[in-house]
């Protein structure tokens, strides 16, 4: 026995297992913050649909809302870029600070702001124009018409969202001829050309087959590294796939929010769990 | 927050998961059945039961087989989560288990049929009685403890461990005074000490289906952590 121990020791030790033990669990405490919402209300009218929301969401990291249709998760992500703005009867109480400054306040150029945070839509919206006009939109009402500028930034924006290696021989055909999977990725191309800090997702996948999804889903991942992107989904398979941080959102209340590892394999709160193993709750 | 209440939305998702864990627990009095036997046979110099053991092992690995293919079923099928995905992860991991007890108590009935045709000494194997009892006992509770989602129970069951080590430890000493005392016991004294060993495996076994309870329970890996460690870990007394 003793001499079988003295054997295999040294293999034993020449395999370093704090290696092999995952080096990438999560802690918001070590995050740069890209997004804080502190104690943030909004009434639709009377009518409250968030409840007293704080969170912060951390740069370069996918963070994904999930809850059951009503929940206020969409409204929260149209905090981001204020498109409530457009509904006359939102009220909003509290605050939410874009890198530390507060996105609301009155000195704030909406625009700008749309600028530096874009959104994606569940249904694909590409504009009647050419897969190459789709793109360069965005530059094209900053005033940029410069040729060089638009093919690089087009091309560029095309293989950020994949798909420069299926279009790049029609870039000059209608963008309404593609498939609802491309014109998904096509959306996003437009929205990253000019480079945006944070990218909202509604719902990017859910009108999609399962590989344009796949499709998609793998492009977030990539995605991350140079954008913090916040995703809402009614797929929490998906949220479990793509996202870092999950937010658990019931009747206008964030009820979990957390490591999304953690939160899927074992939430702290039991509506989390009756959610999320759909159980009623 | 496994011992979650409320029922899924899926009727059938909530059948199926109820059906995997009291197929457990059949397959868990099986191999309880199988130990007892096991050690009723190598007392009683039975061969009769002792040959059923041996036989009724297959009827343990099929079950295993069984809920194998039911739980990989269910993650392909249904995506589990949370509490779901834990009771199926520790179902693999129990069923595995289960089952290598039921080699062991196989392997007893083995030892017992070899000796049920050779000399019996007087003491009629009697040293071998207390380690068996209390390896049957750790087994019930830990089923028990499965039965119930008890974590209090598997913490208890767990901390029973290190006493049957030390009962193992004594009694391989003293089958060792009885080889040297007369070497032609040897080889029965041999089949004496392997089923001590399969005795002292059971027992290991059934401290690997606490840590799978506690694990389905509570979300938190306890393996390879002593019972203090366990309990401060989860932050009990």
């Amino acid at each position: 026995m003793e001499a079988v121990k003295q054997e295999t020791a040294p293999t034993a030790r020449a395999i370093d297992i704090e290696s092999m033990q995952r080096s990438d669990k999560l802690n918001m405490a070590n995050e740069e913050i890209c997004l804080k919402v502190n104690d943030f209300n909004l009434y639709y009218g009377d009518k409250q649909a968030l409840h007293n929301i704080n969170m912060s969401i951390a740069k370069n990291r996918v963070t994904a809302f999930i809850g059951p249709s009503g929940c206020g998760k969409s409204t929260l992500l149209r905090c981001f870029n204020r498109m409530n703005d457009l509904i006359d009867s939102v009220n909003i109480k509290g605050e939410m600070l874009l890198d530390d400054s507060d996105l609301n306040a009155p000195s704030v150029n909406v625009a700008d702001l749309r600028r530096q945070v874009g959104m994606v839509f569940q249904k694909p919206n590409p504009f009647p124009k050419s897969i190459y006009e789709n793109v360069a939109y965005g530059l094209r009402l900053q005033g940029v018409n410069d040729r060089a500028t638009l093919d690089n930034v087009v091309e560029k924006s095309l293989k950020g969202a994949a798909l420069w290696d299926e279009v790049k021989d029609r870039l000059h055909e209608s963008a309404m001829g593609m498939s609802g999977g491309q014109q998904q990725r096509l959306v996003i191309a437009r929205a990253i050309a000019i480079e945006p800090e944070v990218l909202l997702l509604d719902e990017p996948a859910s009108a999609l087959d399962p590989l344009s999804t796949l499709k998609i889903e793998e492009l977030i991942y990539e995605l991350k590294d140079k954008y913090t992107i916040v995703i809402v989904t009614h797929n929490m398979q998906q949220a479990a796939r793509v996202s870092d941080y999950t937010a658990f959102m019931y009747m206008g209340e964030l009820v979990e929010f957390g490591a999304t590892d953690e939160l899927f394999t074992n939430p702290s709160k039991k509506q989390t769990e009756d959610y999320i193993t759909g159980r009623y709750g | 927050m496994s011992t979650n209440t409320s029922q899924h939305i899926s009727q059938q998702f909530e059948a199926e998961l109820q059906d995997i864990r009291s197929r457990v627990l059949a397959m868990g009095g099986l191999v309880e059945q199988q130990v007892a036997d096991a050690l009723t046979a190598l007392m009683a110099g039975d061969s009769e039961l002792a040959r059923q053991v041996i036989i009724q092992d297959e009827q343990v690995n099929h079950m295993e087989m069984l809920i194998d293919e039911e739980c990989v079923q269910i993650i392909a099928l249904r995506q589990p989560t949370a509490g779901d995905l834990r009771l199926v992860t520790a179902i693999f991991k129990t069923i595995t288990d289960l089952e290598r007890i039921g080699d062991e108590a196989q392997s007893i009935a083995k030892r017992a049929l070899s000796l049920s045709v050779a000399d019996r000494p007087k003491r009629n194997y009697s040293e071998l009685s207390t380690l068996g009892s209390h390896a049957r006992g750790i087994l019930r509770d830990a089923l028990d403890a499965f039965a119930r989602l008890d974590v209090d129970a598997a913490l208890s069951v767990a901390g029973q461990d290190s006493k049957k080590d030390d009962e193992y430890e004594s009694i391989i000493r003293q089958l060792i005074t009885y080889m040297m005392e007369d070497p032609r016991s040897i080889s029965n004294v041999m089949d004496l000490i392997w089923s001590a060993r399969s005795l002292e495996r059971i027992g290991d076994h059934a401290h690997n289906l606490c840590e799978y309870v506690i694990y389905l329970v509570e979300g938190t890996d306890v393996r390879h952590l002593s019972v203090e460690k366990m309990e401060k870990v989860l932050d009990r007394d």
